[in-house]
């Protein structure tokens, strides 16, 4: 650690440059340019409206015309003869009362999707929270300590390539029960790369803001909440999104094997039933649910680490 | 001799056995309460390593640091120091940047009230107080080091250290600078030691240059007292004898005596 230290600070001097920034503000007058005023009461010219219209449709056209091509294609593909897989029209048919009826509740595993759904999330909810607490907690392990790097890393390095379906037998084995067993597949999963983001943004915190913390003396604690922490959120947040990806692939499978409510085994279900409108529709919503849960944890990391990239 | 900061045959050495590089050589200086010393040489001649040791950052291969009586031997307070590049904490506010130094260094002496008001007061001085609810990526590189200064100062250093302090700023800002710093200089009395390699600024500040010889082994070559009245005007300075005299030293020290390394080869 010490020698990594004094290694970084030999070089001092060299390649610290940084960009000149002209400096606008020392004098009062540069900062108190108002924002143009508007001529009051004007309604915004219209113009503005047609360019905004203008500006979303760039954006929204591409994707809609992309996949109205592909149901199109997929429409016409199924709908020749001897084809086995059903056509859009026929799984909104056939999944019309699903859909509009996603919180029926009929008792056993014949409840809406909606209710398939949030168990499935429940189950990542508290696989991915242990997740988060635990590798984050082994990722500042790891990346402070040399010697916990060097103890842990090779089997971090072999654990995170078993499958999380090869989890399953052994925590079915060990818990004796399918809800945890399915929660620690969730958990196992989405670990490795909370952990090892996490140590590789403490590894990288810049020695300029050690040398702060040095100078003002910080203690553990506060060295970890007010440089730690805020410096390796950037990267702990890219391990969080790819952590949430992983649990929320691993689930549909754990799922299938070990039943009950969850989407999972829905797809499971449906596909012993034969009813294959049934799997299409659960697919669409898993991927719509994946792309929400990315979105959220993206949303809430930009939100968490800004202004910390800044130099 | 008993100075408020000496700086006693301190020897560095950075690696061991065959990659050993000796980066200095018995370095010694005395510097006296409220004196304003610069540190000046080619690069690489070991200057910031002097101020690091100063800083308790580096520890000395051998030799010793002593301030106000006592042994330097880590990082603290009483030797707070002014990055090149600010070091700013980007997840703070100018403010709170500020506010982490003044709580720190002074928890047990001042009230949360006084301790809010100080920081005010040092982001004042630096002419800082319209921005204090901005993050350093809103503001300009001039305005960062004024708040890295200001942080620096709110500390109420024994020594303030600065390394480099205007070396990543355009020269009409750095000028500004610099000027700021010799007015809150002479207002609070700072004992100060500031590396540099820009000569202007070394001779205007300083009231002693301390002149490095080129490394490896490098060590202080000649020691130049600046004996011009204060405060001093830069427009002033440009045409009077005594500084283009100063001045004129510190060049041939550096480029006649002590080449840079580098342009010799060449």
């Amino acid at each position: 650690m010490m020698s990594a230290i004094i290694d970084r600070t030999m070089t001092f001097g060299a390649g610290r440059e940084r960009p000149a920034v002209r400096e606008t503000s020392t004098a009062p007058v540069a900062r108190q340019t108002a924002p143009p005023a508007r001529s009051g009461g004007v309604p915004a010219d219209p113009g503005v409206w047609s360019r905004r219209l203008r500006n979303s449709a760039t954006v929204v056209l591409p994707p809609v015309i992309v996949t109205a091509f592909f149901l199109l294609l997929w429409e016409m593909m199924a709908s020749s003869q001897g084809a086995v897989l059903p056509a859009p029209s026929q799984v909104i048919t056939d999944t019309w009362e699903l859909i509009i009826n996603p919180f029926y509740d009929y008792g056993g595993n014949d409840v809406g999707m909606a209710w398939q759904l949030l168990a499935s999330l429940e189950r990542v909810a508290y696989g991915y929270a242990l997740a988060v607490v635990a590798g984050i907690g082994l990722g500042v392990l790891v990346g402070q300590s040399t010697w916990a790097m060097r103890g842990l890393d090779p089997l971090f390095q072999v654990l995170r390539t078993v499958p999380p379906l090869a989890w399953l037998p052994i925590s079915l084995a060990a818990f004796q029960a399918s809800n945890p067993s399915a929660i620690f597949v969730i958990f196992i999963t989405a670990i490795w790369p909370i952990i090892i983001n996490t140590s590789v943004g403490i590894r990288n915190i810049s020695q300029d803001y050690v040398n702060v913390a040095r100078v003002l003396r910080l203690n553990g604690l506060e060295y970890f909440t007010k440089i730690m922490l805020p410096a390796a959120a950037p990267y702990v947040f890219s391990g969080l999104r790819i952590g949430i990806g992983l649990a929320w692939l691993a689930i549909v499978a754990a799922e299938m094997l070990i039943g009950g409510v969850g989407i999972g085994f829905f797809i499971w279900d449906a596909w012993n039933a034969s009813m294959l409108s049934d799997i299409v529709l659960a697919l669409v919503y898993v991927g719509l649910v994946g792309f929400f849960l990315d979105r959220l944890v993206a949303i809430v990391g930009k939100w968490v680490t800004r202004g910390t990239q800044a130099g | 001799m008993t100075s408020y900061l000496s700086i006693e045959h301190v020897h560095k050495t950075f690696g061991e056995g065959p990659t050993a590089s000796e980066v200095l050589r018995d370095v010694d200086l005395h510097v006296d309460r409220g004196e304003f010393i610069s540190i000046i040489g080619h690069s690489g001649c070991g200057k910031s390593t002097v101020l690091n040791i100063v800083a308790g950052l580096l520890e000395t291969s051998t030799g010793a640091v002593i301030l106000d009586g006592k042994e330097v031997s880590k990082p603290g307070p009483d030797r707070s120091v002014v990055f090149q590049n600010h070091s700013l904490l980007p997840w703070l506010t100018v403010r709170d940047n500020v506010a982490l130094a003044v709580d720190k260094t002074f928890k047990g002496t001042k009230s949360a009230a006084e301790r809010r008001e100080w920081v005010l007061q040092t982001l004042d001085m630096v002419g800082m107080s319209h921005a204090l609810d901005k993050r350093p990526d809103e503001i300009s590189g001039g305005m960062k080091q004024r708040v890295g200064i200001a942080r620096a100062l709110a500390m109420e250093p024994k020594v303030l250290l600065m390394d480099e302090p205007f070396g990543a700023l355009d020269a009409l800002t750095r000028a500004h600078l610099q000027d700021e710093v010799m007015r809150i200089q002479s207002e609070l009395g700072n004992t100060v030691l500031m590396v540099t390699h820009d000569v202007d600024e070394a001779v205007l500040l300083s009231d002693r240059i301390v002149m490095m010889t080129n490394g490896p082994a490098a060590t202080i070559g000649e020691i130049l007292e600046i004996d011009l009245p204060k405060p001093r005007e830069r427009l002033a300075m440009a045409d009077n004898a005594e500084y283009n005299h100063y001045r004129a030293e510190v060049l041939r020290f550096l480029h006649e005596r002590h080449k840079n390394p580098e342009s010799e080869a060449a």
